[in-house]
């Protein structure tokens, strides 16, 4: 038995008092499906005193497509965002990543806000609180140093957030809502700029602030992306390996721009930029030198399971099937 | 002496109502108890097993309004009014449900200790299917229905196995149901 430790839930029953609750500090917690906090506070990783519970507040939820930036509320859960039939139209990569997440009944219960905020993973971390006394500890829970990567500056667990990588591709941005004299503020950021380099605290939403939508703007013609996982076992598991492809194709079929996003490297995802390629088509010679490229800007870390150096070789080639979609029909794609 | 923590009075159990099994009770559940806590220690329903408690085996799963969640990470104050079901809801009047009628005619289950959760998320399978135009039964989504489920025993063939079975029932139920109002239309 992993039992929780004492806790206050509350409830809450408008935005204004779930922003005015997490405006206390660090030790007040949004709570959504619960499938990581609840794991995480049970392990003792993440201490709380109190979780807010943001199930009712209906300026979480809602997709409305009808606009050219397409909006889908961060409470809304993993399933319904993954089997919307319009969201599956508009960006097949990003319901096919999201279908992708875990297990059926954590994406019954889990969100896309709480996916985006999912906390960065470690095989020093997520373990049991005594197994990390053990250990003597690290940055993350109580001790003084990272095993990763010793002596380093900081913490470098993994972010491990499938819909990320595909929502930086598509250029998605999220809204962030705080109190500003009693009244509810909201700021926008893009998903690429989400995220900080400190696995302690990599998402860049700030005591009193809550993520409540995703935007993505719809893609022009000739735009399409692809999202590629790598795990142990198709169910279940966290990616160890995590791309997504976008490429941009003019008339001509030549490319007009193209970015690759990857995540599960430190707690920041990266974002590469496919400019040297612009102009060119899409062939085998251009899949092979984007996938060199990703494969010499990315060093996957020896902080989740597997080898890093074969999750680093498996990007390259991962990053090499998901370009072959664009010439090869038979090439599976999303 | 130490000081009162803050946070006493929301910390006492609070009352929660909801359906279980189709019957309306109400407990009085600490807030940092989980679902799986409540259904085993205060309602005496121990079908609901607790396995790994964090999320990774699926043993605990229940349905909450109709889907398969896991209640080792459900926080039992989050189920006010909703409707739960558990493996002991399955079977009606004594009889058991198709699923476990095919799981031990098959021998799908050895331990056992996998089965109330494959249950519940194999009875959301066949509902689902229930209520599709044209249904068909494939071992892939049978297996992707059951991701989030851990068996250590039987190597899976027989579970897989199990729900096609009961499956099949489901299909060829609504194939002669159609059949049957396609006739009454010839009428
Ligand atoms: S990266 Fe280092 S500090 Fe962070 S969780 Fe892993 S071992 Fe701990
Ligand atoms: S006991 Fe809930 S998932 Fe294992
Ligand atoms: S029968 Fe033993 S775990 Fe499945």
């Amino acid at each position: 038995m992993l039992r929780l430790p004492e806790l206050e839930v509350v409830i809450a029953d408008s935005l204004v008092a779930a922003l005015t609750r997490l405006a206390e500090g660090r030790h007040v917690r949004a709570l959504q499906g619960g499938t990581d906090l609840v794991a995480n506070l049970k392990t003792g990783q993440t201490k709380a005193q109190t979780v807010v519970a943001l199930g009712p507040l209906s300026e979480l939820h809602g997709i409305d497509t009808s606009g050219e930036m397409v909006r889908i509320g961060a409470g809304e859960r993993l399933v319904d965002v993954a089997q919307n039939a319009e969201l599956q139209e508009l960006f097949p990569a990003l319901t096919y990543a999201l279908a992708r997440i875990a297990s059926p009944q954590i994406r019954n219960a889990g969100t896309l806000g709480g996916n985006l905020c999912l906390d960065t993973r470690c095989r020093f971390i997520n373990q049991s609180d005594l197994w990390r006394e053990a250990m003597g500890g690290c940055l993350k829970s109580h001790g003084h140093e990272c095993h990763v990567i010793p002596g380093g500056g900081g913490c470098v667990a993994a972010l491990s957030a499938d819909s990320v990588p595909v929502l930086m591709v598509l250029g998605a941005e999220v809204e962030i809502a705080r109190l500003q004299d009693g009244a509810v503020l909201l700021r926008r950021t893009r998903v690429a700029d989400l995220y900080d380099t400190d696995g302690l605290r990599h998402v860049r939403i700030a005591d009193g602030e809550l993520l409540t939508a995703v935007l993505v703007p719809k893609l022009p013609e000739g735009a399409r992306a692809v999202y590629r996982k790598w795990a142990v076992r198709q169910s279940i598991d966290f990616p160890l390996v995590s791309t997504a492809v976008r490429l941009d194709l003019d008339r001509d079929g030549k490319l007009k721009q193209g970015k690759v996003a990857v995540g599960v490297l430190g707690p920041r995802p990266r974002l590469i930029p496919l400019d040297r390629w612009v102009g060119r088509p899409i062939d085998e010679t251009l899949a092979q030198q984007v996938a060199a490229q990703v494969f010499d800007r990315c060093h996957p870390l020896p902080n989740v399971l597997y080898d890093h150096e074969y999750r680093r070789e498996r990007l390259r080639v991962e990053v090499l099937r998901a370009i072959r979609t664009w010439f090869t029909p038979t090439a599976a794609a999303n | 002496m130490t000081a009162p923590s803050p946070n006493h009075a929301a910390r006492a159990a609070t009352l929660v109502t909801f359906q279980l099994n189709g019957e309306p009770v109400t407990v009085a559940a600490p807030p940092h108890w989980t679902l799986v806590e409540v259904l085993r220690y205060q309602l005496n329903l121990t079908g609901t097993k607790q396995g790994c408690d964090k999320g990774d085996c699926g043993a605990c799963t229940v349905r909450v309004d109709g889907a398969p969640v896991l209640a080792c990470m459900t926080l039992a104050v989050l189920v006010q009014g909703r409707s739960v079901e558990t493996v002991e809801g399955l079977g009606v009047g004594g009889e058991p449900h198709p699923l476990q009628r095919t799981f031990a005619e098959l021998g799908a289950a050895q331990c056992g200790f996998c089965t109330p959760g494959m249950l519940m998320s194999a009875s959301a399978y066949l509902d689902d299917l229930a209520t599709r135009d044209a249904p068909t039964v494939d071992a892939v989504e049978i297996s992707a229905v059951l991701g989030g489920n851990l068996c250590r025993c039987t190597g899976y063939t027989k579970i897989v196995q199990a729900v096609a079975v009961a499956a099949r029932e489901v299909v060829e139920r609504a194939q002669t149901l159609a059949e049957m109002s396609n006739d009454e239309a010839m009428l």
